[in-house]
């Protein structure tokens, strides 16, 4: 997939520049671009160290398993197949603490070990019951406290405020999420039966 | 709600530090443990970063962007949103660092206080790599049929988008 787009990118490129005349600059942005890509990691580094290592400590105190046992009856009621599986929403919940607290290298396995556990009481086995969709879509939504790249990024860029967007990204991001669930929901239901628990 | 931003580093911060130390975690040992983490997961994606803001600078160079920008005016005037933008939340739910590079290209050019790269920074930070996570999940466990989750994500993402651009417009 990765590959297909690197490769347009590069060839859009190349024939943009040819009909603009602006095969110098290419050049220059060929070599550039990668000497841009190493200071930009290392400019954001610092802080997204400084998150990870907060989370940490958070994870470490026991925050993540009692967000998650908070979330756990709001999880249920999106997800009724499971609602009485301590198992899969356990799973579950753990996996979108992490996503919450923004401990990404947590969250997939969570999230993988909590769709093997719904896939096991899931009757047609090649396609995903309603819950195990909207286990999906809320994965496919941002569900952060705190966008600790993005605000890496505005830093590594000079922005004199770079935290300054974390209100609007929570208010976008839970009404892109409400919208995905209901979604969801619609389609789920246009169908008339969950057919693949039929 | 930019007042609201300035509390959020310390206040998380010290929460977490204050919640830590009542149940007795090693505070110091935590954090460097946990930034060890934070360098790694960077040096992980570091090759494909350097890979796509390469391709993504050839592209800014090339004067493609602003050809796109161009061409996609007037839609974007009438829905409300910058068309500078439009690259980012095309590349957003395909790849991660694909679409960071194409971030990073917008706050460098327009500056990342501007509208358009604020936007672009509350568009990034709110939608999530879409068929990325889709594949991982539903391929971890076997599922072949994807049902309603696309159509559900992408229209998710595409209100995203929007939800983005008004937001930084109006507060």
């Amino acid at each position: 997939m990765l590959s297909i787009i690197w490769f347009i990118m590069l060839v859009i490129s190349f024939v943009c520049a040819l009909v603009t005349g602006r095969m110098e600059a290419l050049s220059r942005a060929a070599i550039e671009g990668a000497d841009k890509a190493v200071k930009l990691i290392i400019s954001m580094a610092g802080s997204m160290c400084l998150w990870t290592g907060i989370m940490k400590i958070a994870d470490g105190g026991g925050l993540t398993k009692a967000a998650a046992r908070l979330l756990s009856p709001v999880l249920g009621l999106l997800m009724p197949e499971y609602r009485k599986n301590s198992k899969a929403m356990g799973a579950v919940s753990a996996n979108v603490t992490a996503n919450i607290l923004g401990l990404g290298n947590a969250a997939t396995p969570l999230g993988i070990a909590a769709m093997k556990e719904m896939q096991k009481t899931n009757r047609l086995k090649s396609a995903p019951n309603n819950s195990m969709v909207m286990f999906v879509v809320i994965n496919t939504a941002s569900v952060q406290l705190i966008p600790t790249t993005i605000a890496a990024m505005r830093q590594a860029a000079g922005s004199a405020s770079p935290y300054s967007i974390v209100p609007y990204v929570w208010v976008t991001s839970v009404l892109s999420l409400l919208a995905g669930l209901l979604i969801a929901k619609l389609l789920s239901a246009r169908g008339g039966v969950n057919e693949s628990n039929r | 709600m930019n007042q609201i931003g300035e509390y959020i580093v310390p206040v998380v911060i010290v929460f977490v530090v204050v919640f830590g130390a009542c149940r007795k975690v090693d505070l110091f040992d935590s954090f460097t443990k946990g930034a060890k983490e934070g360098i790694e997961s960077l040096v992980s994606v570091a090759p494909s970063l350097i890979g796509l803001v390469i391709a993504v600078s050839m592209l800014e160079a090339s004067g493609f962007f602003d050809i796109v920008s161009q061409i996609l005016a007037p839609v974007c005037s009438f829905v409300a949103i910058p068309p500078e933008v439009v690259p980012l939340g095309l590349m957003r739910p395909v790849t991660g660092s694909g679409s960071f590079a194409i971030l990073n290209n917008i706050l460098e050019k327009y500056g990342a206080d501007s509208m358009i790269g604020r936007t672009a920074s509350v568009m990034a930070g709110s939608t999530e790599t879409t068929f990325y996570a889709i594949a991982v999940y539903y391929g971890s466990c076997g599922v072949k049929k994807t049902r309603h989750t696309v159509p559900a994500a992408l229209t998710a993402d595409l209100l995203g988008m929007l939800f983005a651009a008004w937001s930084v417009k109006l507060f």
